[in-house]
């Protein structure tokens, strides 16, 4: 209750922060989505009391409750820790990592885990900071055919296989 | 003296060579993971629930409590060479051993957190084998309106009183349990929140949700605030070894913060917080110089070390007797009991002695095994501090890939991963707990399940839930603590007014 406090406190003197505001509404937002997907359930009257609804209706209330509360800690000021407030986000780095994690969405089926693998550790290397972009792709190859092989010789576990991975199989039957 | 007989029959199981090597891969690999800031016990043993499918259940749960033991004491090195605490429960830790070791005591700050632990982990331990069969005895009476109960209660405790707010852990909470909703109703068939979508109405496995958080939102979190601050890591100079004051003002640090940490991590409220914070304020109070204190006591590293594994020993008894999860790892490692069809709770001890008390046993194992590991070898495990930050989180996210579209081949699965992700980041950004996500996932179905049997068992009568002595008592109580800080602030400010 403390941030109820502070909340009133600040809420005087700063507009409300759009950052909080948005979660707030975020929040009252995926509230609504679960009233909507409860009220879809078919409910059989056989289980008319105990139905499937029954939790699924007190759990959207109660993360509307909360949107609401937030929504209102909001419009006073916020709950954000000062110096989380004080440090934007780094853009760049979160671009980079977000473009890497949709690059691996969209190419592990096509071109299997190695590849979309290698694709990801770079990206996300580079979002830390790494400036030699070749290194962390070999690095990243290697760590990813490792666990490839791993898993699928040792337990027997196909993690995602493509092109390279088949070829890299067929390499290891020649030579063995 | 049937728990000792017990407890005999443990360590026949946990001292195969096949299982001692479990619990050493699990206290290295758990040490490991506590040292390398980023990782935690309970993504680890997320990434490793596979293993279930072809691993025995007495082995799979050696090798998980060894990591869940093992993080305790490998969080404690970061905490006090890096000052940056890997979770909560040793942010206490950092505020006086990063002292220490600024003023170069590394070393004793190390060897007191973990001799401490070990003290701690061992009469936890103790704890928990004497503390489980009274537990059972007394759960065997519990309806299904006493579980619901309960459950409020760890909902109540776990997400409204241990964060830095009510309104944000619950709303985490809610979260959860919506997601635990996720799925075909197994009682009626119908789907619930599926969108439509086919892969949903397989339920949304509790390693996604695990691993969407705890390495996806992480790792958008760290690169999103990379370009400030810069964490300093302290070399590791001196000696290992406490000098005969630093033992005489080390031990009753850990008997008081074991005595402060075991029951708090039993009742069904679970946190290492709160004994952790508990114990630095007692050991403040008691110590003969607390001028020190904020300048590098050493009491201030032995009392909360000794209760952070003391309340992590303690955590374990609700969740081998009642199947109640108090914390994310605790709720882990329960998926992990269902996805071998094992029910926790009042008969686990019963029907499944062998593997309570062989886990039981090879915690004492990894005790020793752990204290072995991170005394003399401490200088090995500093140098994996140096892991650059661009290698580890890229290598967290190639191992969060393979650990949930790797198993499942499901694309679902994966862009499932990155929506939880993103959300992760947004609850760390805008400090919502997550913890109660993992729990509300778990938890929820059970509760659920609870709720309608005892609602059948009363032909629908609602108020079931106040009449039975114990629910009723226990439902106070949650309402109690939900409301208590409301009241008292109002009553506070009243009084200001006034």
């Amino acid at each position: 209750m403390a941030d109820v406090d502070n909340a009133a406190r600040e809420g005087a003197v700063s507009r409300p922060p759009a950052g909080e505001t948005l979660i707030a509404l975020g929040v009252l937002a995926l509230s609504a989505v679960a009233f909507w997907q409860t009220l879809v359930i078919p409910v059989s009257p056989l289980y008319a009391r105990v139905g499937p609804t029954v939790i699924p209706m007190i759990a959207a209330s109660g993360l509307g409750l909360c949107g609401l509360a937030l929504l209102a800690l909001a419009l006073r000021g916020g709950w954000q820790d000062e110096e989380e407030k004080a440090t934007p986000p780094d853009l760049r780095a979160l671009l980079l990592l977000g473009s890497g994690l949709l690059a691996n969405l969209l190419l592990i089926g096509p071109l299997g885990f190695t590849v979309a693998s290698m694709i990801l550790f770079a990206l996300t290397a580079r979002a830390f900071g790494s400036r030699n972009l070749l290194r962390d792709a070999g690095g990243g190859f290697v760590l990813a055919i490792v666990a490839y092989l791993g898993f699928a010789r040792a337990l027997g576990i196909n993690i995602g296989a493509g092109p390279v991975e088949r070829l890299i199989e067929r390499l290891i039957s020649l030579v063995i | 003296m049937d728990a000792l007989s017990q407890l005999a029959a443990g360590f026949a199981v946990a001292l195969t060579p096949i299982n001692l090597m479990w619990c050493l891969v699990g206290v290295t690999l758990g040490t490991g993971i506590g040292v390398l800031p980023g990782l935690g016990p309970a993504l680890t043993i997320a990434l490793l629930l596979p293993i279930t499918f072809k691993v025995e259940p007495a082995s799979a749960f050696i090798l998980f409590a060894g990591i869940y033991y093992g993080a305790m004491y490998g969080g404690s090195t970061t905490s006090i060479l890096l000052n940056t605490p890997g979770e909560s429960a040793t942010i206490v830790t950092a505020l006086e051993g990063n002292k220490m070791a600024r003023n170069g005591r590394a070393g004793a700050a190390l060897a007191t957190s973990a001799i401490g632990s070990f003290v701690a982990g061992t009469i936890g331990t103790l704890g928990i084998a004497f503390l489980a069969p009274v537990v059972v005895d007394w759960a065997l009476r519990f309806g299904p309106a006493d579980y619901f109960a309960l459950m409020v209660l760890a909902f109540v405790t776990v997400s409204a009183v241990l964060g830095s707010s009510a309104i944000r852990g619950l709303t985490s909470l809610f979260i959860g349990i919506l997601i635990g909703l996720v799925g075909v109703d197994l009682q009626t068939g119908q789907a619930r929140f599926t969108f439509g979508v086919q892969e949903l109405t397989d339920k949304i496995d509790v390693i996604i949700v695990a691993v969407g958080l705890f390495a996806v939102g992480e790792t958008l979190y760290m690169a999103a605030r990379r370009r400030t601050g810069k964490d300093e890591i302290i070399p590791l100079r001196g000696s290992l070894m406490m000098t005969k004051e630093e033992w005489s003002r080390s031990w009753k640090p850990w008997l008081r913060g074991t005595a402060i940490g075991f029951p708090i991590g039993a009742m069904p409220a679970g946190g290492a917080e709160v004994p952790t914070f508990l114990s630095y304020y007692t050991e403040k109070k008691l110590s003969p110089k607390p001028e020190e204190f904020g300048h590098g006591a050493i009491e201030g590293v032995a009392g909360p070390e000794a209760a952070n594994n003391a309340s992590a020993a303690g955590v374990l008894v609700p969740m081998l007797t009642l199947g109640l999860p108090t914390s994310a790892t605790a709720a882990i490692m329960l998926s992990a009991f269902q996805s071998y069809g094992i029910n926790p709770g009042p008969m686990l001890l019963q029907s499944q002695p062998q593997l309570v008390w062989g886990l039981i046993a090879s915690l004492f194992i990894g005790n020793v095994l752990l204290l072995a590991l991170n005394l003399p070898m401490i200088r090995i495990w500093v140098k994996m501090l140096e892991v650059p930050a661009p290698m580890l989180y890229a290598g967290i996210l190639v191992f969060a890939t393979i650990g949930t579209y790797g198993i499942s081949q499901s694309p679902v699965d994966l862009a499932l991963l990155y929506m939880i992700g993103a959300m992760g980041f947004l609850m760390r950004r805008y400090d919502f707990p997550t913890a109660p996500v993992i729990i509300g996932v778990i938890l929820g179905p059970l509760a659920e399940q609870n709720f309608r049997q005892a609602m059948t068992i009363s032909a629908g009568d609602w108020t079931v839930f106040f009449t039975r002595p114990l629910a009723g008592s226990i439902l106070a109580i949650a309402a109690i603590i939900v409301l208590a800080p409301a009241i008292y602030s109002a009553v506070q400010k009243r009084r200001a007014a006034a």
